[in-house]
């Protein structure tokens, strides 16, 4: 082993001293001691560059060569047929309840985790994560059981002798469909989709600390001003980070949706329910032209997500 | 504006910060609260600015003898300086200042030209004519730090309070800054308390120094007063460097005006009150060892081994003395008190 050239220990310093990562990676990149054979480097580039291509890319060109297969009258005739068009709808619908219901929550519970200190915060945290944690069916089947005909709603319409007779009758004249039908669409995609905007939050809001929502206070701000004038503007871009990702999987939830919905077409199908639908039916190109709509969408997110990223690595860097 | 708090009690679970300490600013005063980390002395500031509250049922705020206790924050009309400035990130200098006057409501709010004309003259106050269109991030420390207190002064405060003011900054614009906010507060004669750990800062600009330790007041009592008569050890030994001596000291009959440990066993005793001569044998003097010395700066600092008590005393002596007594380690010399510390009977140890 030689003894490090002194390019390297300045590479250690600017470890040391937290400099921006990418500099860090430029010097190390530029010293010998850490740069590997030509032979080793170009192996590992290429395996890289075949793993995205096979897993990522093929699959990618995959849709839109199915989906045009046809071609483009019959791509765009899969599209407006009233089926399609009706899935697209709900979709669209239960997004956008779904996100804004989200941002509601998620915005009120990362204020309340970061901002006081109460008891049960850990508690509330966890409750948080809990829709990551359990499965998508899971999720869809506590709503079945729970406001489904067999479940307790569904004995509590049926009892004889219910606890409060008047919610029987209100609900009866209501005549209230939660399962099979958009309101539990609606309400499993909220839960699945819950923790994005909280969990993206909760660590911004705890590294921006409390002092400046404090100072607004000691200048005569009152709570809402303070929460518009100074909180906000400060979480807005993680919050759209939030926002776009929640979007993402509201559009895209399978599992959970696919128990509540029924499959009902033209009334309760989203559009993933729909590729799955079409596909069975051995409508190929009819589910990939569908499908390729929900692909152009995880594009648009990824592309405003780096977007986000890379103006916030800018910020950064400006203030450091 | 004169500040009471009376009686304070603040816990938080079975941690006392506060117990029951009680303490009056004089109007116009510029006030230091001194003390080491988890003193107490930063919550007692948030509790006058109203950010905390004392416990229940404990203590009351006067403001100029009004009773601000259950006022919240925002309606004391108090100035609050943050250790690291809360600037609002996402606003510009200008805004920074702006903000205290631009929520207010609809009918206590200046008009746009006057919060523009107050702003700028503001700006010119602490020095920042050129930089309004900055973003705090664009700042250095010094003037992050003078942003905050525009943004403070704002509001036209009853009080100025800030916390750790100058901790974050370097020693150079800490000392520069510092000399600053003593001469802002000539002109502007607003009550003002500061929190502090550093010593010298305590005792460079305040009228008055409070200090603390262990969620009570020690001490209370003018820069010089604190310094040359410390209530208690504690005080002893957070105010400069002191040496602890063992009694009793040859030739010393009473302790006199020497500060003691609550057992009587020790003295207290700063290092510039000490002399050495070289060891002559019939001399009144505590004899001693050279053990080291360390000559940079004005005073050398020489630290010696007492013979017989094998403790290790420190003396701080002029450069010029040091090359008068041509001292080496390892040589033998005398300790003696340099001035009427100690009424004996030719005040030597």
């Amino acid at each position: 082993m030689e003894p490090s050239p002194p390019q390297d220990l300045t590479g250690m310093a600017s470890i040391v001293t937290g400099l921006d990562s990418r500099a860090v990676a430029s010097r190390a990149a530029a010293s010998p001691v850490t740069q590997d054979s030509r032979w080793v480097r170009w192996t590992l580039t290429s395996l890289a560059l075949l793993f995205l291509a096979f897993f990522l890319v093929l699959p990618l060109i995959a849709v839109f060569a199915e989906a045009l297969r046809e071609g483009v009258r019959a791509y765009f005739a899969a599209l407006v047929e009233p089926d399609a068009l009706s899935a697209i709808r709900l979709t669209l619908l239960t997004a956008a309840i779904a996100v804004p219901a989200n941002v509601v929550f998620g915005v009120a519970a990362a204020w309340a985790i970061t901002k006081f200190s109460f008891r049960g915060k850990s508690i509330l945290i966890t409750l948080i994560d809990l829709p990551f944690a359990v499965s998508p069916v899971i999720s869809g089947l506590i709503y079945v059981l729970v406001f489904g005909l067999q479940g307790w709603m569904g004995q509590f319409l049926n009892a004889e002798h219910p606890w409060f007779p008047w919610l029987q009758t209100w609900l009866y004249d209501l005549d209230l469909r939660i399962i099979f039908a958009v309101p539990g669409i609606v309400l499993a995609t909220t839960f699945v989709t819950f923790p994005f905007v909280a969990r993206e939050l909760i660590p911004l809001m705890q590294a921006q600390g409390t002092d400046e929502e404090y100072a607004a206070i000691t200048l005569g701000a009152g709570g809402w001003k303070t929460f518009w004038r100074v909180t906000l503007p400060n979480i807005k871009w993680g919050l759209f980070y939030g926002v776009i990702l929640c979007n993402a999987r509201a559009m895209g939830e399978f599992g959970a949706v696919s128990v509540v919905s029924g499959h009902i077409r033209g009334e309760t199908n989203t559009m993933p329910l729909h590729v799955e639908i079409l596909y069975n039916e051995y409508q190929f190109s009819a589910a990939f032209a569908v499908a390729s709509l929900l692909t152009l969408l995880a594009m648009v997110t990824l592309v405003l997500k780096s977007f986000i990223e890379w103006r916030h690595a800018r910020l950064r860097y400006a203030e450091a | 504006m004169s500040i009471v708090a009376t009686q304070i009690n603040k816990s938080f679970g079975s941690y006392s910060a506060l117990a029951n300490v009680s303490l009056t600013v004089p109007s116009g005063k510029l006030v230091a609260l001194l003390g080491p980390s988890g003193s107490g002395k930063t919550t007692l500031l948030r509790i006058i600015a109203g950010l905390e509250h004392a416990d229940p049922g404990s203590g009351r705020i006067l403001f100029h003898g009004e009773d601000v206790t259950d006022r919240p924050a925002g309606k004391r009309r108090v100035g609050f300086v943050f250790q690291h400035y809360a600037l609002f990130r996402h606003m510009t200098v200008f805004e920074n200042i702006a903000f205290g006057l631009k929520v207010r409501r609809c009918r206590d709010r200046p008009r746009k030209a006057e919060i523009t004309d107050r702003v700028r003259k503001l700006l010119k106050l602490v020095q920042l004519d050129e930089l309004g269109g900055r973003y705090p991030t664009q700042l250095s420390g010094g003037q992050r730090q003078r942003v905050a207190l525009a943004r403070a002064l704002a509001v036209e405060p009853r009080v100025l309070l800030l916390d750790e003011p100058f901790g974050a900054l370097d020693a150079k614009v800490r000392k520069e800054l510092r000399r600053w906010l003593r001469q802002f507060h000539e002109e502007v004669h607003l009550t003002t308390v500061f929190v502090t750990h550093d010593q010298e800062e305590a005792l460079e600009i305040a009228d008055e120094v409070v200090i603390m330790n262990r969620a009570q007041i020690e001490q209370v009592g003018t820069p010089q007063e604190v310094y040359d008569r410390p209530a208690s050890p504690f005080v002893y030994q957070f105010l400069g460097n002191v040496n602890q001596v063992r009694l009793p000291i040859r030739g010393v009959d009473s302790v006199g005006e020497l500060t003691t440990s609550a057992d009587g066993s020790v003295a207290y005793v700063r290092p510039h009150d000490i002399d050495l001569t070289r060891f002559v044998d019939g001399v009144p003097g505590e004899p001693a060892l050279v053990r080291s010395i360390h000559a940079a700066g004005p005073f050398a600092r020489i630290r010696c081994m007492r013979g017989r008590e094998d403790e290790i005393v420190e003396a701080e002596l002029p450069r010029s003395r040091l090359c008068e007594l041509r001292l080496s380690v390892g040589d033998a010399v005398l300790l003696r008190l340099r001035d009427s510390k100690a009424s004996g009977e030719d005040f030597s140890i």
